[in-house]
């Protein structure tokens, strides 16, 4: 046997280590849902609404079902039996409508699953979709959120005419008295516009029924899979332990691949119906259809403040563009904005009034940030609004207001406690490096010219490291299982399920250091629930936080029973395990690891008490969230005659805590500030008055590509999380939360002296030439 | 990509290729960027391609009495890319390199992007200020078109479905001439919101030969001729390259849709007019 375990003094946490992913990603060696073949394999397709509000009269598939190669063909009536697609968050008034996995006499949004086709030819199956005659009767639609509240609007659902979803109020300190001594009150609406996730990788699922001992296999491209499993087990009516899940190579999510979908228990279904494997994967324009959206909020804002900037309240009314269904989380999503409403700021009184609103739309849920982005959003156009109001400097006027460091751990009016930080310091670090005062006399020397150039600063507090059980519908823990294999080489499996992130690379560094080997003697699964330990999965830029701390308690656990053996072969009572090796304090004599390792397994004599093998399991509860934040600072210089607004420079200073891997955080951080980019500038989901989604191909919907991205300056700050033992806080978020009012404010600096106080996502070059056209009145 | 079954054919002639046109129900396939992503989407289901792609008389360059033949399947990386492009019609090669990204570049095609006819398309702005010439051949004949006739309506070029597009004829530019292609990219697709190809020749300190084409404003690719009558014998000055530009929308119906208004389109349009014709002098 072939020992690899030698003794290692060099720390991998803290090296910028390339990805141990990437090799099978980049050189395509990588399994996902859509390269799993299995004997006999089917294929559904399905077909969907092209209306947004429409009875069902009739559905005919007769021709469908006779056309060469169909086996089946699937209506409402025949999963009427099954369970809903599920919404796991409660409020006091919440409504959920029953929402099927297949349309029964309504339709409710363009894409609306209405049957399902089952062929042993993808291709057939897609024929097929075009022979199955639905007979509908449309009916009046409403699309956008504030029309739907108006008295009169076609009801979504018919038993709740007024189209409200849910509310949720909640206060914290006296606003109104607030609000009462302030000198000043500024007002914004202030829209965070419906986007689309847009991971690389549609959605999939392959289901396998063995009907000989009545399980199921499923592999489908999702964060959850452990969670999965037991919501598909619900929905199916198979017992949990019948069901196995796999989350194979997932090629993205950002969120969306946080729920279980109509099609998901569909695929399983037919799989169990016909016997057969079956495998349903997504194209792009179903996928714009079909998978959830995020964001989608018109917000009100009032904030009010003294003369000398001190900000003492904020009122925000909130209306969340909800769909007409929810998915797993959906009413979550603006009751996680309203606990980061206050910033990094210390006024300590906030009144915030949510209405979920049901529309005829695709439903909205968790997209990277998940009301984090819009809260922030919301207070960093406001701070500047402010500013602007008041004629101080932003930079000065958020230093004024910032929670100062002597106060944490800080409890927000909103019922959470910061973590740790050092806010002022850190948008100090950002102004110095970009050269903040300088920015500004060349601002004052180019508008003299006519150019419009803008400096856009934005700072953010996050909310991560999903978290504490209480915050979270199914346990807020995570669960690392560490075996030291009889050859020495370590194999780690974690609850999490990462799909994009690198977190194979950060748990092995992580693992390297704490157990002292070799980070090539390392293997992490993750992702099957036949293998793996019960987990909760990834989101919330909880990976390295939660998942991570369980790994590292998990292997403490692990050194003592590597001391206990130690021991045993030393024939010693005082050993100390480091660096691979175990010493024994009084002889100086030392065993290594890849001795110890097979003498666990293999024996022949075991220490007393003491079980075979070097495994451990850890499931570690958060004692809080973790709260990262940073500062962004963009130059920007808008083309008056065309409104174009070009980035001249982007810098982002972040603090996520200790940073196990820097590369990677730098990578999150890009790609984070590409996505809040992306919403600031160019995307936008758009329905238009009948309901038709018009955003429906990337030929509409505008993602940044390479070119459009500016060079990202990154630095960091570095201030430990007391939360986990890492003193990690999360990344996963970040830049997309900073980035759209980072860009936001350049593009209103830019035009601040024509009277433009704010503009809405995104800032398309029309709109921007309009509100220059006419000398900055919207 | 799931499309409807089709059959398919990939002739190594012209001739075999406008035979299975004349003997078929076929729809021609060139590079495939705007008919394979209609058919993904089965918003186009032809029972029938014919692949042009490896006829390589269609992928020749020559030059012949003061014009410039181009064959209808050089794709847009070959013509930004040709030395011979490059230098005998710039124009051309400049807009090439405008066209979609690198991977369209890659693929696509001049003779299909003309056929294609999409009133966003790079290429259109510049034909026309060349006043390009295209020929068609079909069974037992062929004919040759002006530009100006050929872009009907959105999407639709004179060309038959027996017919293919084989090569496009350009003049070879005259020293002194100077030009530029400016546009204004739809983010999402990289078409042109507007974009403006410009030719101009100088002579005596006096504008001498203008043309002017424009795309993604109207329906179709035009040639701005009131632009152009407004910069022949001016000096050229910032002065007349902004009154003449702003007659580029002049008569003009104006496309409005998701990415710009027609009062944008028309304002942008100018801009690029003056913009062009300035990086042209």
């Amino acid at each position: 046997m072939e020992t690899t375990v030698s003794k290692k003094t060099e720390r991998m946490v803290g090296k910028p280590i390339r990805r141990r992913e990437d090799p099978r990603l980049i050189t395509g060696t990588a399994t996902y849902v859509e390269d799993i073949e299995l004997p006999g394999m089917h294929y559904a397709a399905v077909v969907r609404s092209p209306h947004p509000a429409a009875n069902i009269k009739g559905i005919d598939t007769r021709e469908a079902e006779q056309h060469p190669g169909v086996v089946a063909v699937y209506t409402g009536k025949d999963i009427d039996h099954l369970g809903a697609v599920p919404c796991a968050i409660s409020l006091p008034d919440l409504r959920i409508p029953h929402h099927h996995l297949l349309a029964q006499d309504r339709v409710y949004y363009v894409g609306h699953p209405v049957a399902v086709v089952v062929a042993s030819d993808r291709y057939v199956a897609a024929d097929a979709v075009d022979l199955v005659e639905v007979e509908y009767e449309p009916t009046d639609s409403v699309s956008e959120p504030e029309e739907a509240l108006k008295d009169g609007a076609p009801a979504v659902h018919a038993e709740w005419p007024d189209n409200v979803a849910f509310t949720h109020d909640q206060a914290g300190g006296d606003v109104e008295k607030a609000f009462a001594e302030a000198d000043v009150i500024v007002k914004e609406r202030i829209v965070s516009q419906r986007l689309a996730p847009s991971a690389m990788e549609p959605r999939g699922t392959v289901a396998s029924w063995n009907s000989g001992d009545e399980t199921l296999t499923v592999y489908s491209s999702t964060q959850i899979p452990h969670i999965l499993r037991l919501l598909m087990a619900g929905v199916l009516g198979l017992p949990e332990h019948k069901l196995r899940v796999i989350a194979p190579e997932v090629g993205g999510g950002f969120g969306s691949k946080c729920e279980l979908y109509p099609e998901e228990a569909l695929t399983a279904f037919i799989a169990m119906k016909i016997g057969k494997p079956v495998k349903w994967v997504l194209t792009r324009r179903d996928e714009f259809l079909a998978t959830i959206h995020g964001r989608g909020h018109v917000d009100y804002y009032e904030l009010a403040a003294r003369k000398d900037g001190t900000m003492l309240g904020l009122k925000v009314k909130i209306i969340q563009d909800v769909g007409s269904f929810h998915m797993l989380l959906t009413p979550a999503m603006p009751t996680l904005s309203v606990l980061m409403l206050p910033g990094l700021y210390r006024f300590k009184n906030v009144d915030a009034k949510v209405v979920g609103v049901f529309t005829h739309r695709m439903a909205t849920d968790l997209y990277r940030g998940a009301g984090r982005p819009e809260a922030t959003h919301g207070i960093e156009r406001m701070v500047e609004v402010l500013a602007a109001e008041l004629g101080m400097d932003p930079v000065e006027l958020r230093k004024k207001n910032f929670v100062p460091p002597s106060d944490f751990p800080y409890d927000t009016p909103m019922g959470v406690s910061y973590d740790s930080g050092n806010y002022a310091a850190i948008l100090e670090k950002a102004v110095e490096t970009v050269g903040y005062s300088q920015l500004r006399q060349e601002q004052q020397e180019s508008r003299q010219q006519g150019r419009l150039m803008g400096i856009g600063i934005a700072t953010y507090g996050e909310i991560c490291a999903f978290g504490p059980s209480p915050a979270l519908p199914a346990g807020g823990w995570e669960s690392a299982t560490v075996k030291i294999e009889p050859s020495g080489n370590v194999t780690v499996m974690t609850g999490v399920s990462p799909h994009g992130q690198g977190t194979q690379t950060t748990f092995s560094q992580i693992a390297a250091d704490e157990l002292g080997v070799d980070i090539d003697s390392i293997t992490v699964a993750h992702g099957d629930t036949s293998t793996v330990q019960h987990g909760v999965g990834t989101f919330g830029s909880r990976n390295t936080s939660v998942g991570g701390t369980a790994l590292v308690l998990a292997i403490r656990e692990l050194k003592e029973k590597i001391e206990t053996y130690g021991a045993f072969l030393l024939e010693s009572d005082d050993v100390t395990y480091a660096e691979g090796v175990c010493t024994c304090n009084k002889t100086g004599k030392t065993v290594p690891l890849a001795e110890i390792a097979p003498k666990s397994w293999f024996g022949p004599t075991f220490p007393p008490n003491t079980q075979p093998g070097l495994i451990a399991t850890n499931y570690w509860e958060p004692p809080n969230f973790a709260f990262p934040f940073g500062a962004h600072i963009v130059v920007s210089e808008v083309d008056p005659d065309t409104g174009e607004v070009a980035i001249k420079r982007y810098l982002a200073v972040d603090d996520c805590g200790k940073v196990i891997n820097p590369l990677l955080v730098d990578g999150q951080v890009h790609g984070g500030v590409a996505q809040g980019l992306g919403q600031a500038l160019y995307e936008q989901v758009v329905y238009d008055d009948t309901g038709q989604l018009v955003t429906g191909e990337y030929m509409d919907y505008a993602l940044p590509k390479a070119a459009m991205v500016p060079t990202i300056e990154t630095d960091r700050t570095e201030t430990p999380s007391p939360v986990n033992p890492l003193g990690v806080k999360g990344v996963g978020e970040a830049g997309t939360i900073a980035a759209s009012p980072a860009v936001v404010n350049s593009v209103v600096d830019a035009l601040s002296h024509l009277g433009v106080r704010h503009i809405d996502m995104p800032l398309t070059p029309e709109k921007i030439w309009k509100l220059v056209q006419q000398g900055g009145s919207a | 990509m799931i499309p409807q079954e089709f059959n398919y054919s990939r002739p190594a002639t012209v001739q075999e290729a406008v035979d299975l046109l004349a003997d078929n129900d076929a729809k021609v396939l060139a590079g495939g960027m705007s008919l394979i992503p209609l058919m993904k989407l089965r918003l186009s289901a032809p029972e029938h391609l014919v692949d042009l792609g490896r006829i390589a008389d269609l992928t020749r360059i020559t030059e012949n009495g003061g014009s410039l033949h181009l064959g209808a399947l050089l794709t847009h990386h070959q013509v930004a890319t040709s030395a011979l492009v490059q230098e005998k019609c710039p124009l051309l090669a400049e807009t090439a390199g405008h066209i979609g990204d690198a991977q369209v570049r890659n693929m696509g095609t001049l003779g299909g992007s003309a056929a294609h006819a999409d009133p966003a398309a790079d290429y259109p702005a510049a034909l026309c200020a060349l006043e390009a010439k295209v020929r068609l051949v079909r069974r037992g004949g062929e004919r040759v078109v002006d530009i100006g006739d050929f872009f009907v309506d959105a999407l639709t070029a004179d060309v038959e479905p027996d017919e293919i597009i084989t090569e496009l004829i350009l003049p070879v530019e005259e020293s002194g001439t100077g030009v530029s292609y400016q546009k204004l990219r739809q983010p999402a697709s990289g078409f042109a919101i507007v974009g403006v190809a410009a030719r101009v020749r100088t002579s005596g300190g006096k504008i001498a030969m203008a043309r002017v084409g424009v795309t993604g404003l109207a329906a179709t690719a035009y040639r701005a001729t009131g632009v152009e009558a407004l910069l022949e014998g001016s000096e050229g000055s910032q002065a007349d390259v902004a009154k003449a530009s702003a007659a580029v929308d002049e008569g003009v119906e104006a496309i409005s849709d998701l990415h710009a208004s027609s009062d944008y389109r028309r304002s942008v349009a100018r801009v690029f007019t003056a913009r062009a014709i300035q990086a042209a002098l």
